[in-house]
Parts: structure tokens; sequence; C-alpha cells
């Protein structure tokens, strides 16, 4: 690695923590990072009491692995399409076109910040859990090396669809009423707080083939105990398969955002910021 | 007609170029869809001068100025940039290079000072002897008029400031070739004067400096040199006077007669005032005279080039009447 680009390397981790800082005084970001968690928080509060049925484990205790499931595919593909389209729109991309190397810096930076707060996102969670969940265990460090792999891999493997679905639409106002169907569809799917062995087996298939299935399963084996398996397809937590299965949608997805987002970055100059800045103006 | 014709022609840079040459273009041509929106552009700038590019609203010029910059891909044409071509350049020559571009809100959260300071880490491995890069902060904050405003967080600037943060983003790898693309839409006239110095200074430092606006009390103020592009096409060149002397305007004789103004348009203005002295001798007073300005060449050659080419020759037809 040469000079230029270790510096962009670096500067771009400067970037990362520079937009975490950012967030951290934002109420704006605070509210949408955050908010959604703290809903779920008083709801699992409410059903405390309850367990799944056939077990003793409480259902709040169960939600809160899917819920960091959920935190993390929300900032690998709603908060990457967001802020793609944003930062289209109000010229930081060709901003950092302008300078040499300087895409180099702004993707390591977005990573960087989205992979801080969605970590933050996560401790949090189980710190919430530790302090107001029965029975609610953090496990041994074989756990907490798997919800680092599945954070780190789950975002690797829906990152490049937030970065597809942020190039390929232009309007940022129009990203999250686009993806917000889909993304629903996809949580009902794929059993993020009921098991999905209850569903008939073809729906079975089409949840096991999406990332957040097997992100909330990992979440879940890191959380709960083996009694558990008892309601989980196949009765094993599969961790192999949910690496494998993950590890296959980052491949498939760099292979496509990485043509789409060339294409996209390239498209970019002074005046489309110019037309999209006028659109946004008639809009008010 | 004859002018917009000899004009295309010299300022193709035939052997133009060699080591003084920070940009060189000839036969630019831009095709969106089946519109072209530029018609053979030839446009040349010395290191270390000052080129305008005057022209109306939808003539071509940012769409030239993002064809130099790399932003945009060419139909057509030969060009240069410190002797790359900018659709194939790659990071060292873009380090080279300063864009000040028209922007509005990006990275408004963060702080003028830090901003800088990111932005200027990507030039330091770029740094060359006798032109070190990045600039040093202070000395760029002050440069542009920014050093009170170093920890306020850019969406809380005036539009003005604003537009000094994209200037001072522009110059902080210390370019050896500067594009401003309307530097100064929305400054007041201080800022203005101010945005005037920062250029020459500049260009005392040997930037070449290729500024577009449609301002043109700017263009003549800053230019070595000025293009009017008019319809994808450069339909004149040169520096303001030389402009103005091309187009055979009247000049404007103003003066006060026993208590009266009077006005009167004339070829010859010496001629004609010859004429008035000699007539009314001490009764004159308050003369002033108005020469074909760069304004007066700029409207014509727009003009002439808006309402097209059959109407030039209606023209030459009726002067020759005449």
């Amino acid at each position: 690695m040469n000079t230029p680009a270790l510096t962009a390397v670096r500067a771009g981790l400067a970037r990362g923590l520079a937009e975490f800082r950012h967030t951290l005084t934002s109420k704006e970001d605070l509210f949408g990072h955050f908010g959604m968690v703290a809903v779920f928080i008083v709801a699992a509060m409410f059903m405390r009491g309850q367990n799944v049925d056939g077990t003793d484990i409480p259902i709040a205790n169960m939600w809160l692995p899917g819920l960091m499931g959920l935190t993390v595919i929300m900032g690998g593909l709603l908060t990457v399409a967001s802020v793609l389209a944003t930062e289209r729109e109000d010229g930081t991309l060709l901003r950092a076109k302008a300078v040499p190397n300087g895409m180099t810096g702004y993707l390591v930076g977005k990573a960087v910040h989205i992979l801080l707060v969605i970590t933050t996102l996560v401790v949090l969670l189980i710190a919430v859990a530790l302090l107001l969940l029965d029975g609610f265990s953090m496990g041994g460090p074989a756990d907490w090396a798997t919800v680092a792999w599945v954070v780190v891999l789950g975002l690797l493997a829906t990152a490049p669809l937030g970065a597809i679905a942020g190039s390929l639409i232009a309007n940022p106002r129009s990203v999250m009423a686009v993806l917000m169907i889909p993304f629903m569809a996809v949580m009902g799917v794929s059993g993020v707080f009921y098991q999905v062995s209850g569903f008939p087996e073809w729906l079975q298939w089409v949840a096991q083939a999406m990332p957040l299935y097997w992100i909330a399963l990992g979440m879940r084996s890191a959380f709960l105990p083996d009694s558990m398996l008892a309601i989980e397809i196949a009765h094993s937590w599969r961790l192999d398969q949910a690496a494998l299965m993950l590890s296959a949608w980052a491949v498939a997805g760099f292979l496509v955002a990485v043509p789409v987002l060339r294409r996209m970055a390239r498209r970019e100059s002074g005046s489309r910021v110019e037309a999209g800045r006028r659109k946004a103006l008639q809009r008010g | 007609m004859a002018l917009v014709e000899e004009d295309t022609r010299t300022a193709a840079p035939a052997g133009a170029g060699g080591q003084d040459a920070a940009v060189e273009v000839s036969g630019l041509r831009m095709r969106y869809g089946g519109t072209d929106v530029l018609h053979g552009v030839d446009l040349h700038a010395r290191r270390g001068e000052v080129v305008v590019l005057l022209g109306p609203n939808g003539a071509g010029k940012t769409t030239t100025v993002e064809i130099l910059e790399g932003f945009r891909a060419r139909s057509a044409g030969e060009v240069r940039v410190l002797g790359a071509d900018p659709a194939t350049a790659d990071e060292r020559w873009r380090a080279r290079l300063g864009v000040v571009m028209q922007s509005w809100r990006d990275h408004g959260r963060w702080q003028v000072g830090e901003l800088l300071a990111y932005l200027a880490r990507f030039y330091a491995p770029y740094s060359e002897p006798g032109r070190p890069r990045p600039r040093p902060m202070g000395e760029l904050l002050e440069t542009v008029g920014l050093a009170d405003c170093a920890h306020r967080r850019v969406n809380t600037l005036s539009g003005g400031q604003r537009r000094r943060l994209d200037v001072a983003i522009g110059i902080v790898g210390r370019p050896e070739v500067l594009f401003l693309d309307e530097p100064t839409a929305g400054f007041d006239p201080e800022a203005r004067r101010d945005f005037h110095d920062l250029v020459h200074g500049l260009a005392d430092e040997d930037t070449t400096i290729l500024l577009t606006t449609h301002d043109l009390d700017e263009a003549e103020k800053l230019a070595d040199r000025i293009l009017i592009l008019a319809g994808g096409r450069v339909v004149a060149q040169g520096s303001a006077e030389e402009l103005a002397a091309r187009v055979p305007a009247d000049a404007e004789v103003k003066w006060t007669r026993g208590g009266q103004r009077f006005v009167h348009s004339t070829p010859d203005a010496t001629a004609f005032l010859r004429g008035l002295l000699n007539e009314a001798g001490d009764e004159v007073t308050g003369i002033e005279v108005r020469r074909a300005s760069l304004e007066d060449a700029y409207m014509s050659l727009v003009h002439r080039h808006e309402t097209g080419r059959a109407h030039e020759a209606a023209a030459a037809f009726t002067e020759e009447v005449r």
C-alpha cells in the first residue's frame, strides 16, 4: 500500500470518529438511531412475565437478540442507503471526488462510522437487558466473539445492499418510502420476534434465504440458553451455516455494489448537485 | 460574422503548449442525447494566467469546467490539464488541482477548522519542493478571512462565509490549476473585493486560474484573458480592452450647455468634441465620454450569436448597402 492510500485510510478513520462524535451530539441522529431501540425496549418491558410457549424463557429475552439483529440490518441497509442518497444530493460525495484519494477516505469513514454506531447500539441493548431482564445472561467469551462476528459479517452482508439502493434512488426523501415495505416484509418473515419454526415450510425457506434470519439467529445463540433450541429449525444454532450465508450475501452484494457505486460516483458533478439542490428547494 | 469566424480560428492552440501550458483544449464537443451543448470549444491557459469564461446561462461554461475537472466525460476533442487527460488522470494529478464547486450544505455538522484539517490530510503525500502541501491551516483561514470561524459549525455560516470556505477547500492543496465556478455568487461588494484580492494573490503564486462568471465587472477586474462563450462556442477572446475595441459600438458623449444636459452617440468622439468645442467653446461644461465597454462588446457578441447566423448575414448586408 503506497503512502497516499495509507494516508487516505487514516484520514478515513479520523472521518469516521468525527462523524460518530457528530452523531452523539445531534438530536436528530440520536433520535433516528436510538429512538426505535427505545420503543422496542419499552414494548419488551410490557411483555415481562410472559414466557415463550413451551419454555421457561421470558418473551422479552428472546426479543432482545432479535432486536440486536434488527439494529444491524437497519444500520447496513437503511442508514447506508439514506446517508448515501443524502450525501450525493448535498455534495459531500463530490467533495470526496475533488480531493486526491478522497473516495477511499469517504468510504473508510462511512464504514467506521456505521460500525461505531451499531456497536454502540448493541452494547447499549446488552446493558439494558442485563439491568432489566430477569435471567438474561451475558454468556462467555465465545458468545461475545459470536456477537462481534455477527455484527461485522451482518454489516458486510447488508451494507452493499444499502449502497446499491442509495446509488439508485436519486431523491434522499424517497429512500425510506421505497425501502420500508421490503424491509418490513423481510422483518416479518425472518423471525426476529417469534420463531420461524411455526411457519409453513415454504416460508421457512424464504426466511432462511434472508440475511436478517441468520443475523438474528447468531444473536440468539449468544444470549439464549440451549434449551431454546427446541423451537429453532433443525434444533441447532447452525453458526457455520450462518457464517456461510452471510458471507455469500456479502460477496454477492459487493460484486453488484462495486460497479453500481463506481457508476454513481462517476456521474456525480457540480451540475448534478445543483439540480438536486433546486429540486430540494422547490419542495420547500 | 467575420469577427466570429476569425476568433474561432485564432483560438485554436495551433502548436501552442509546451512547458508553459496549464490547460489546452481543442475541438471540445459535448453531446447530451441528441443535442450538442459544446460545439468545438478551444481554450488555452498559460501557467499563472487568469482566464475568465464569460457567458450567459446555458452557454456551456459549467459543462466545460466539469470536463476539465475530470467530473464529466466529453464526447469529442482534445483536453489536456497539466499535461494529462482529465478523463483518465490519476490521483497525483488530482492533487495538483483545486476545485471550487457550487456547493450548498455538505458537511454541515463539521466545524470549519475540523473539515479543512480533514481535507488537508489527503494532500500531504503529494507535497513538492517549492509547493508544500497542504497549506498551513492558520495561513489558509487568514487568507480567506475565516480566522474567527475555525470553531463554527459549517451550517451556522452565512452564505458569504460558506463560499469563503469553499474557496479555502479549493486552495488547501496549493493547487497549480484552480477552477472556480461562479465563486462570488451571493457575495456583498466588500466580500467580492476581498475575493478579487485573493485571486490576484493566488495568480502571483503561479496558480493558473480558470473562473466562470456572468458578472462582467468581475471578468474585467480579474482576467488576463476573457473567453466569451455563447451557445457552446467561444465567440471571442482577448483582454477586456481588446474585446471592447472589436465592437464597432458608438461612444457616448455627455455635456452641459446653458444649464441643459446633452447626450450624443458618435463613432468618433474626438472629432465630435473638436467640433462641439470649436462651435460653443466656453459654454460647454461637464464633458463625459463613455467609450464602448466590455459590456457593449459582450452584449453585441452574445446577441449576435443568439439571433443566429442568418441574422448576422442580414446585418452585414445592410451595412454594405449603407
